[in-house]
């Protein structure tokens, strides 16, 4: 598939919209950030349970590029090692979620029948509230922890794949490969696998990269309720929070941390957009 | 004869639609009570604290019907759900229902402005922008709504109350009601409504604002959905032939846009208003607690933060079936919109 002519024509397509070529940047350099935390971070020591008090509160300046918080940690170096907690958080919770979500979505589309039935039943029940509110309460009720919060996203998140993939497979079954696989006598696992898998990975694609800013902007929302990693983890949704404490004389502390929340779902957005027109898909 | 059967098809649409819905209350409701009975801890333990001996714990443990078989324990909680009774607040030992009478008029009056807001300028920005299309309005409301979107609606809340009520004191920086000025006689527990019946223009104008920042931060990314979608709709629409007869004809860009373009563009809208409005509960839930709004959602992150296990159940609950209420409806309006759409095969 890599490297064949029409992958290169849709690569080729892709780079010529400038706000998809944006936000490819903007993934890349945060991607690259969060895996070179330690080396990149002005003051790594920060990212954990680090105190300075001499230091505390200070606007940006030329030491500390976006300033200091209540008790002397560089907010640069924080939001350098928060993106890592963001970015681990979507790729898990889609790692979970859209393997889980797509299998749903096939055998029930395939299968049809009581199975698509009772699947269909029960995505309707999930998406029948906001994910940050079920989310908020399966954390809610348990301790809240950076895996449980994860475990809650993707627990909201997998329908939405189940019923993109089952629509998907609905329209393809009837199509002309299908139907000669399976007068061939292929398994229906191959013919999921084979056939109509292939034919759903450009709106899966698609939808992943749309999820991964939406993902993060739950994971941000769901710490920013206190709900998230507990304390010295460094999360961009926590640091919204406790800046919005210091408001409005530090008022840096919210605003930089947001302003980061912000900058990784407007890259993933951008390249879920670019890839939409380049498949030309409407996932 | 035909308006008739008309009328039949949309009441045994809407009966149908009204029965699916019931099931998934039904479902979420299982869903919450499976898990809040699957909380660690033991929630007559929780309520009343380490000092408590094991005999108190077990008799608020029978009063809570917590010793009764599981299904016994969900018929129990069905039944009293359903005459709205949700038991006892573990932390404010009220009935959880009288603390959700205080916030949810609260919490509607945020939303349904927050849902205004979002439509009339959402739609307004699109109109512009696909009539200006290429050019500078449009190019500006397309940067707003890529903004818009990818900002966190807590972000928004802040940076909001920062400029407008910190940096130009122009607004209030949080509740419903400035201090000291007495509620309007209650009505319909929606303030600027009561303010309005009741003729008292001075606390209407205080309602209204302090409604505009928690409102505005709330509509922002639906706004910003909602304007992206019209435009596309309607710069699809422009490129119709009946588009170009009506200009041929010599019809008004405006009446053009309004009569010809708007309408059949709107119909997708409308449809991802009902998505918009069910992901705005969600975020209230957000701004509410930034904006110290006395409404459900705030009380539901308080519920959940003290684990206060019938606040957390009922709040869900009431969401859930604002859910399923609010998409009936918009279904019922995509169906008086747009003829081609028969009520029973939507969904």
């Amino acid at each position: 598939m890599i490297g064949s002519p029409e992958s290169r024509r849709a690569l080729r397509r892709y780079a010529q919209d400038p706000m998809a070529v944006l936000g490819a940047g903007i993934v890349l350099v945060l991607v690259l950030t969060a895996i070179l935390a330690d080396r990149v971070a002005p003051f790594p020591e920060h990212a954990g349970a680090f105190v300075d008090f001499a230091n505390a509160n200070r606007p940006p300046d030329a030491t500390y590029l976006l300033g200091t918080d209540g008790i002397g940690r560089d907010v640069l170096s924080r939001i350098i090692f928060g993106y890592r907690t963001s970015l681990v958080l979507g790729l898990t919770v889609l790692g979970i979620a859209v393997p889980l979500g797509t299998a749903a979505g096939l055998l029930g589309g395939y299968a049809g029948g009581l199975l698509e039935a009772v699947m269909m039943r029960i995505t309707d029940v999930f998406l029948a509230l906001p994910s940050l509110v079920l989310a908020m309460a399966i954390v809610g009720l348990f301790r809240p922890s950076q895996t449980l919060a994860m475990a809650a996203v993707a627990a909201v998140w997998w329908p939405w794949y189940a019923r993109l993939v089952h629509g998907m497979v609905r329209s393809i079954r009837l199509e002309g490969y299908v139907v000669s696989a399976q007068l061939i006598g292929a398994s229906a696992l191959r013919i999921m696998a084979g056939e109509i898998l292939p034919n759903c990975a450009p709106t899966i694609l698609t939808k992943f990269s749309l999820d991964m800013g939406l993902v993060i902007l739950l994971g941000a929302s769901l710490s920013f309720l206190g709900l998230g990693a507990p304390a010295p983890v460094p999360d961009l949704g926590t640091m919204v929070a406790d800046g919005a404490n210091y408001l409005p004389d530090q008022w840096w502390l919210s605003v930089t941390a947001g302003g980061a929340i912000f900058l990784a779902v407007l890259g993933f957005n951008l390249v879920g957009d670019g890839l939409r027109d380049v498949f030309d898909t409407t996932g | 004869m035909r308006r008739r059967s008309a009328f039949r098809n949309v009441i045994t649409a809407l009966a149908a639609r009204a029965a699916g819905g019931l099931l998934v209350v039904f479902g979420v409701s299982v869903l919450i009570f499976v898990l809040a009975r699957a909380m660690p801890g033991d929630p007559a333990r929780l309520a009343l604290g380490p000092a408590a001996t094991a005999a108190q714990v077990e008799a608020l443990r029978a009063d809570m019907g917590l010793d009764q078989p599981l299904l016994r324990q969900y018929v129990t909680f069905v039944a009293g759900a359903l005459r709205l009774d949700f038991g006892t607040s573990l932390f404010t030992n009220r009935p959880v229902s009288a603390d959700l009478a205080y916030g949810l008029p609260a919490s509607i009056e945020l939303a349904l402005s927050a849902g205004l807001v979002m439509t009339v300028f959402g739609v307004l920005l699109g109109v512009v922008s696909a009539r200006f299309q290429n050019r500078w309005p449009d190019n500006v409301s397309r940067i707003l709504s890529l903004v818009a979107v990818a900002m966190p609606n807590f972000v928004w809340a802040l940076i909001l109350m920062l400029l407008f009520a910190y940096w130009v004191e122009l607004l209030p920086v949080s509740g419903r009601l400035s201090e000291g000025l007495p509620a309007p006689p209650f009505i319909t527990g929606l303030v600027t409504v009561d303010a309005t019946l009741a003729g008292q223009w001075a606390t209407l104008g205080d309602a209204l604002r302090h409604l505009a920042l928690p409102a505005v931060s709330l509509s922002l990314p639906g706004l910003a959905q909602v304007a992206r979608l019209t435009r596309t709709n309607m710069v699809d629409v422009y490129a119709r032939p009946y588009t170009e007869f009506a200009r041929a004809y010599g019809f008004t860009e405006r009446a053009i846009s309004m009569k010809w373009a708007l309408r059949p563009a709107l119909i997708p809208t409308f449809t991802l208003l009902g998505m918009q409005i069910v992901s705005l509960l969600g975020n209230a839930f957000l701004v509410e607690t930034v904006f110290a709004w006395p409404g459900m959602a705030r009380y539901g992150v308080e519920a959940i933060l003290r684990k206060d296990l019938n606040a957390i159940v009922a709040v869900v609950l009431v969401v859930s079936v604002a859910f399923v209420t609010i998409n009936i409806a918009i279904d019922l309006c995509v169906a008086f919109i747009d003829p081609r759409i028969r009520l029973h095969s939507a969904r």
